[in-house]
């Protein structure tokens, strides 16, 4: 009796055993193939696609009050870029950092950040949502985005608005950090581009001298560092091709909505 | 000795009836695949940042409420657990464990234990993310045929004579006695009663947590997260939801064993379970 119960028992946890390496070896040979993740991203289209038709373009992102503010921002991924241009321009605090706007706009052209700080700001305790699960709230003030493109004036063509950042993610001092996102988001009233947080100038940590915010969008849509924003019609020919630098190098989706 | 092994001791007749129809032997097993994959790739997520929180953010001068993590020793990384301030050595399993090839994995969960078994908390999420819109289009599916067909009417909502002996089903369970004869044809009151949970309470809450989860749908009717406490709260309780399926799912596999495991599993295949002919047969097959 014991040894047919001992037996039964080794029969089963090893059954249990190996279907479950079955199941693990299987999934990881699945998502080693061409296809298998071609029909999961399937599934990144519904979302995206069911988030747009739900939640209404202009709907807002949660605001906080300042006692829900974090204690500290924490600073992720960059937190001093590698690059001799941005210690320099870090120096004498950003005095002749200048943002570009180009690409498919009328009026191509740089702004300071006195010129920017003249445009009536916005201010907003907001939260934002990494990738990797955790949260933090921080208040920013910026200038809406949709101010900056109104003074460049896009074509009917621009499509995208491309974020060109200054801290390189290689270590050779390559593959800078970009971002992208849709004309809708550009326009949407908490896109910001910030140079204050928490009533105090960008932190270098946080991305100083200017970061994106475009609030209801995961972490890595909010880039830090900003240098150039580019209006495009397709984001084939930016770098790896697929909109940002996490999309073209870790598989990232591009809609970070979810 | 199980009931099943007793029953062929002294072998009575037996029938076999039509138990479960179809699509909804195709809707357990295709479930079964769905919830395997959410859970793995959800460890797999989990390891990105493997602490839970209670409001709206991380980082709120209040500790997390469950961490799993490693700390170094002059012995060797050792995996660590830590729930409300108290803490457990969980090395091999959680925090620190060995892979396949016997290095040392430093993550959360295990890599025998994730979706993907390497850790890509891109490629989890693409396989947690489309497994939830298939468990979603399963959940529909049922719903609208139990509803249409009359299963969830006839066989899942508690009777009024049922709801009167929950107190006997608990003493048959706890005895491990199951119900033979013509009581067999039927689920039991408890059996009812987790499954509806499961299906109209859990799964619809797991589901709701996880859209909780995403910064867009956050923004569809402001403020609707904090109904479940804030971000961090909805996915702390999408994790202990998670925990309690899973809790769910040996209980049931339990019970699916010591009450008949091949009877169960020939009725969730082929429809057909198999009863004491003995008892009395009335009313019509389903």
């Amino acid at each position: 009796m014991t040894i047919s119960r001992d037996t039964r028992r080794r029969f089963l946890s090893r059954s249990l055993g190996g279907l479950a390496a079955l199941l693990g070896a299987g999934c990881d040979r699945l998502n080693q193939t061409e296809w298998f993740p071609r029909v999961l991203t399937s599934g990144e289209k519904i979302s995206a696609a069911v988030h747009k038709t739900l939640v209404s373009r202009k709907a807002m992102a949660q605001e906080f009050t300042m006692a829900d503010l974090s204690p500290s921002f924490r600073s992720n991924g960059t937190s001093n870029p590698d690059s001799a241009l941005y210690q320099a321009l870090a120096k004498d605090q950003f005095a002749h950092w200048a943002l570009r706007v180009d690409g498919l706009v009328s009026a191509p052209r740089e702004f300071t950040l006195a010129q920017l700080k003249a445009l009536p700001p916005r201010t907003q305790i907001t939260r934002h949502d990494c990738v990797e699960g955790w949260s933090a709230i921080g208040k920013w003030t910026g200038v809406p985005l949709s101010q900056v493109l109104a003074a460049v004036q896009p074509t009917s063509a621009a499509r995208y608005v491309v974020f060109h950042c200054a801290d390189p993610m290689e270590k050779d001092g390559s593959s800078p950090y970009y971002e992208s996102i849709d004309m809708e988001d550009a326009h949407h009233p908490q896109t910001i581009l910030a140079y204050a947080l928490n009533d105090a100038t960008l932190p270098i940590g946080n991305g100083a001298p200017l970061r994106l915010r475009v609030e209801r969008q995961l972490g890595y849509k909010q880039a830090k560092y900003l240098m150039r924003l580019e209006l495009v019609d397709r984001l084939d020919d930016i770098h790896g091709g697929n909109g940002g630098y996490w999309e073209d190098g870790s598989g990232y989706q591009w809609y970070a909505g979810i | 000795m199980s009931n099943a092994a007793a029953a062929t001791g002294a072998p009575p007749a037996k029938v076999l009836y039509y138990r479960h129809r179809l699509p909804i032997r195709l809707v357990h097993w295709f479930n079964v695949l769905c919830l395997t994959v959410l859970l793995l790739s959800g460890f797999g997520i989990f390891n990105a940042h493997p602490s839970l929180y209670w409001g709206h953010s991380s980082y709120s001068a209040r500790p997390a409420v469950l961490q799993i993590g490693a700390v170094n020793t002059v012995a060797g990384p050792r995996g660590v657990l830590r729930i409300a301030g108290l803490e457990f050595d969980t090395t091999g399993v959680l925090g620190v464990s060995v892979r396949s090839d016997g290095s040392i994995n430093q993550h959360a969960f295990p890599a025998w234990l994730t979706i993907p078994g390497s850790y890509s908390l891109a490629d989890s999420r693409l396989w947690h993310f489309f497994f939830a819109w298939m468990l979603l289009f399963n959940g529909i599916f049922y719903l609208v045929y139990s509803i249409a067909s009359g299963h969830l009417r006839r066989d899942m909502l508690p009777s009024r004579a049922d709801l009167a002996g929950i107190g006997a089903s608990i003493r048959d369970h706890l005895k491990f006695r199951h119900p033979v004869g013509d009581a067999a044809r039927r689920y039991n009151v408890l059996q009812k009663f987790a499954y509806l949970g499961v299906i109209f309470i859990l799964l619809p809450l797991i589901i709701l947590m996880g859209m909780a989860m995403s910064p867009t749908l956050d923004a569809f009717m402001t403020g609707w997260v904090d109904l479940f406490g804030g971000r961090q709260s909805a996915r702390t309780i999408h994790f202990i939801i998670a925990l309690l399926l899973v809790a769910f799912v040996l209980i049931h596999v339990f019970e699916v064993v010591v009450s008949g495991l091949f009877n169960h599993l020939r009725s969730m295949v082929t429809g057909y379970y198999a009863i004491d002919a003995a008892a009395p047969e009335k009313g019509s097959e389903k």
